[in-house]
């Protein structure tokens, strides 16, 4: 992993190797050089296959990263591409020219995340949520148990109990 | 509105063009009505035993409960021997095992399939998503109480039940409808609005006729 890193790094602005295991790792990249490095590393490095493609909202630093994981099937070896974009009106290029399966991805992420792939086909089309009028619900300011009081009936009667405080009483009454 | 709802101009086989309107041509929109019991008691009563002989179940999975109905339909638990087989179309049977959490997405699905089907029809809320919203009861898409928006007849505990506790289920369901309590279908009809109501709340983009068997 270590070689194909300092290789790849002669060629792109990328960030420090993050390596998770032997056969994992991941790296970080600007967003206006990731075509060419994925393109790099489907045709030359072996990297054929696209895993997923997925989000996480860094709200407190104002900033969702996209994860593009890629696998190597001949030496085994899987990497993950990070690319960070601004939360606001984010938008990203589409690779569903390089793999046509990122395109379902892509459609999914700007459901549920509302980040914006301009070319993408069909990406402004209902996916799983059909009619959804609200924030996008995987951002973390979206207030899930909030939007369920006010849409659905609940059952009344319903206990909650915090799994470590029924434990604490239940089986350990008089330790810790 | 979708595509396939839109009026379009259709060429028949014999090449006379006309114009489909698809929500009034394809869909029934006369509210369902109450289906008056037999003349006799007797005979009420002997068309609930046979009602409760033969329940067939529509073959729609909604959540994880829909595992369950695969060793309960093959040799290993056999619910064919108890009278109760899986059919394809809701056309063709009268009992829908809502097998888990329902999202909005699929609710939409099961309201059209549930219209479909012909009355004396029963509906079985299995697991605890149907009951109270299981693990489910902070989501921001899936139901928490079924029969808000279908008639339940029954109901499985559980998360999730096993094979044998569908099968006990159905014995459950079989002394309802004998003792004339399988009345779902009727009491969706006198209670329509308020069903309508109800579903019309959770699914935001309502794009077909309040009733379309």
């Amino acid at each position: 992993m270590q070689e194909l890193y300092s290789k790849l790094d002669k060629l792109f602005p990328l960030g420090e190797l993050d390596e998770r295991r032997d056969n994992l790792a991941f790296v970080s990249i600007p967003a206006e050089h990731l075509k060419p490095l994925l393109i790099q590393l489907r045709d030359q490095e072996g990297f054929t296959h696209l895993v997923l493609l997925t989000a996480v909202d860094w709200l407190e630093d104002g900033v969702f990263q996209l994860t593009y994981l890629l696998c190597n099937r001949k030496r085994a070896i899987d990497l993950g591409v990070r690319v960070m974009l601004p939360r606001e009106e984010a938008s990203m290029f589409s690779i569903h020219d390089i793999w046509p399966t990122a395109a379902t991805y892509q459609r999914e992420l700007r459901e549920m995340f509302g980040i914006d792939f301009p070319d993408s086909p069909r990406v402004n089309e209902d996916f799983i949520l059909e009619g959804w009028k609200e924030i996008p619900p995987y951002r973390r300011d979206f207030d899930t148990k909030k939007h369920s009081d006010r849409f659905y009936k609940h059952r009344p009667g319903r206990k909650t109990s915090d799994p470590a405080q029924h434990m604490k009483d239940k089986l350990y009454p008089d330790g810790e | 509105m979708k595509e396939e709802l839109k009026i379009r101009t259709v060429t028949g086989p014999d090449g006379v063009k006309f114009e489909v309107d698809p929500i009034s041509d394809y869909f029934c929109d006369a509210p369902p009505t109450v289906q008056p019991a037999a003349y006799t008691k007797i005979i009420e009563k002997f068309f609930n035993w046979a009602r409760s002989e033969s329940l067939w179940v529509l073959g729609f999975g909604t959540g994880c409960g829909a595992i369950e109905m695969r060793p309960l339909m093959t040799p290993r638990y056999d619910a064919y021997r108890y009278g109760v087989q899986w059919r394809a179309t809701p056309r063709q049977s009268n009992l829908f095992i809502v097998s888990g959490y329902l999202s909005t997405k699929t609710l939409k699905r099961v309201i059209r399939s549930y219209e479909q089907m012909p009355s004396p029809k029963y509906v079985m809320g299995l697991g605890s998503c149907t009951i109270n919203g299981g693990m489910y009861w902070d989501s921001y898409n899936t139901i928490k109480q079924l029969d808000q928006y279908l008639p339940v007849d029954t109901y499985v505990t559980g998360c999730m039940p096993r094979p044998e506790a569908l099968l006990a289920g159905f014995d459950a369901l079989k002394k309802i409808i004998r003792s004339g309590n399988g009345e779902g279908a009727n009491e969706y009809a006198e209670n329509f609005d308020w069903y309508k109501a109800n579903q019309k709340s959770v699914i935001s983009d309502w794009d077909m006729p309040d009733y379309n068997w």
